[in-house]
């Protein structure tokens, strides 16, 4: 009786282990999968030429493949985006974990979080009708559609992230340092600048990161934003066209499994490895610097 | 000696002279320092503003311009004439199909991810291993899972451009939310429950089946809703899986395409007949998704505010 109880025990937990390594399984499938789709391209197409070409012509004959406009599209939209969100992020961290009344914070926290629910292409549409206008108008620029506009839209939504990352961080800093420090005769001001910031950093470049992460991945704000021109932006009122955008504007139109579908599931690959590679990096900084209490700072 | 005594005062004059000074400087340095800290402290609350006032003016405006597009008519009648009139029904069916499809999907896998992770896991090597797999799904682009929906489920399976292929990959998108939310919800269930219902004799899993989860579920319809909430707003990862331009025909098995609301929104938006004819269609059908969105993540957070002052 209490063997079969044990085995039945042992059938369960192993039974729950299997569905909680589903996620990895999910995650490996998703790069089998796109490997197997966007490796093709390169029987026709050199890696090199591939990565730094700078024609994107995949419909002309011959077709050319070279992702390094969307490349330097992506990364000069999320730049962009996290010279805005960044400061803002954090600001409103320190603000919600340090200044605010309890009362207000439970205003402005909701409101962050809505924010981060807002749907992308809400927030595109909103980008392309009422925003690109009132650029177009106030620089008075050819279009209201360029890499300026696209990292504005994003960067709201990478603030969401960042803050809240960013807050926990702080939240989490131990009493008695800020005690310490007030005690010392420093401001408040102080106090956060010289001592609460500088103990919570770890905690908030990992949230800088899974925003930019979230940034660089976005797609359907950089689809109707951007602007759409594969080409290596100059200004930042330059029209860009980042690889999520480009995989997801020609992904209908690409014949199935042509040159051109292969091309866009690469693309997708060296997107996916982009976000990969923000991911275990804030992954990593948050596992090493963990704050455990105040012995360990 | 008289030469020390001297020295001794002089240094002594100095000394007093300085304090003071430092003093005086102090206060001084006092005051400048709360202006100081007063002019950061604003800027502070003005970026906190700043968030606020991007939610509202989005709003707003989808307030103010789609308000007048809405109509009994437009929610429940079909596109018309090339989708320049008419309403948005099937666009409101399909998204309720996919997101509480994905739900579906989502909420056992992730609510038992969650179990093994808060519950049973012992080797710190291995949960460190499927946190790491669960952060990197979160992080996985929305269009990365629309390439995988396409390769995996709708080409490998052959389930077409169906909503079963778009409620799996929007399942697997969710995933990370559902996890991490039921996890939250674990964790907060005290331990002394599970220490007394070990206590009376009862195995692990009946603890967890009949203490801890009930103590947690309603924690985790919270993150149910999040999750839903998700699912009805993404595009990217339904583009190439599940939803389609315009169709004539309402869904009438898992495996038909359907229209979608977020897709519909970028369709009229970008690549409609006439997209400056239909803008008040864009704005009515942008105005019930954000509606929609909000409205759940309102409950959600509601919900978790009523949670929290019980405990």
């Amino acid at each position: 009786m209490a063997l079969k109880r044990q085995t039945k025990e042992k059938a369960i937990k192993s039974t729950f282990l299997m569905i909680a390594l589903s996620s990895i399984m999910v995650l490996a499938l998703i790069m089998i999968f796109l490997f197997m789709e966007g490796l093709p391209i390169f029987r026709v197409y050199p890696v090199s030429k591939f990565l730094f070409g700078h024609l994107w012509y995949p419909t002309s004959d011959p077709p050319d493949f070279g992702i390094f406009p969307l490349l330097a599209g992506s990364l000069a939209v999320t730049a962009v985006s996290s010279a805005i969100a960044i400061p803002l992020g954090v600001m409103t961290a320190i603000y919600l974990a340090e200044i605010a009344r309890p009362r207000m914070r439970q205003c402005v926290k909701p409101v962050v979080e809505l924010l981060a629910a807002l749907p992308s292409v809400v927030i595109g549409f909103f980008g392309m009708v009422i925003v690109a206008p009132f650029l177009q108008d106030i620089f008075d620029i050819a279009t209201g559609l360029n890499l300026f506009n696209a990292a504005i839209m994003l960067a709201f939504m990478s603030v969401p992230t960042i803050c809240s990352i960013s807050e926990d961080a702080i939240y989490s800093v131990p009493g008695e340092l800020r005690e310490a420090s007030l005690a010392l005769g420093a401001t408040h001001w102080e106090t956060i600048v010289r001592v609460v910031l500088p103990a919570s950093t770890s905690g908030i470049s990992t949230g800088v990161i899974l925003g930019m992460s979230r940034a660089i991945g976005e797609t359907m704000v950089v689809l109707m934003v951007a602007g759409g021109a594969a080409m290596i932006p100059t200004s930042i009122f330059d029209p860009v066209r980042p690889m999520p955008a480009s995989i997801a504007a020609e992904m209908a139109e690409a014949p199935f499994r042509g040159d051109h579908y292969y091309a866009l599931f690469a693309t997708g690959v060296v997107l996916f490895l982009f976000t990969m590679l923000f991911n275990i990096a804030a992954d990593h900084i948050a596992e090493k610097h963990k704050q455990v209490g105040a012995a360990t700072l | 000696m008289a030469h020390t005594g001297e020295l001794a005062m002089t240094v002594e004059t100095e000394t007093t002279s300085l304090t003071a000074d430092c003093l005086l400087a102090a206060t001084c340095n006092l005051g400048r320092r709360k202006i100081l800290q007063r002019v950061m402290f604003g800027v502070f609350r003005v970026a906190s503003g700043v968030n606020g006032l991007a939610l509202a003016v989005i709003c707003a405006f989808l307030f103010y311009f789609g308000l007048p597009a809405l109509s009994w008519e437009f929610l429940t009648a079909a596109p018309r004439n090339m989708m320049t009139e008419g309403g948005i029904f099937p666009c409101i069916v399909g998204t309720f199909l996919l997101s509480f499809g994905a739900m579906l999907v989502a909420f056992p896998l992730g609510v038992a991810s969650a179990i093994y992770l808060n519950e049973y896991a012992t080797n710190r090597r291995v949960v460190r291993i499927i946190r790491l797999g669960i952060n990197n799904l979160a992080g996985v682009p929305s269009v990365v899972f629309g390439l995988f929906g396409l390769a995996f489920f709708v080409t490998f399976f052959h389930f077409g451009v169906s909503i079963l292929s778009g409620i799996l990959t929007l399942g697997m998108l969710i995933l990370p939310v559902i996890i991490g939310t039921a996890e939250e919800a674990l964790r907060q269930v005290p331990n002394t429950y599970r220490e007394a219902s070990l206590g009376l004799g009862a195995t692990k899993w009946q603890t967890i089946s009949r203490v801890v989860l009930p103590a947690a579920m309603s924690s985790m319809l919270t993150g149910a809703i999040l999750g839903l909430s998700r699912a009805a707003g993404e595009t990217a990862a339904i583009m190439f899986t599940a939803s389609v331009f315009y169709t004539p025909r309402m869904p009438d098995s898992i495996f038909s395409s359907v229209m979608a609301l977020p897709y519909h929104v970028y369709v009229l938006a970008t690549a409609g007949t006439e997209i400056e004819k239909t803008r008040p269609l864009q704005y009515g059908t942008s105005l019930v998704l954000i509606a929609l969105v909000l409205g759940m993540n309102l409950v959600a957070i509601w919900l978790r505010a009523r949670l929290q002052k019980k405990r």
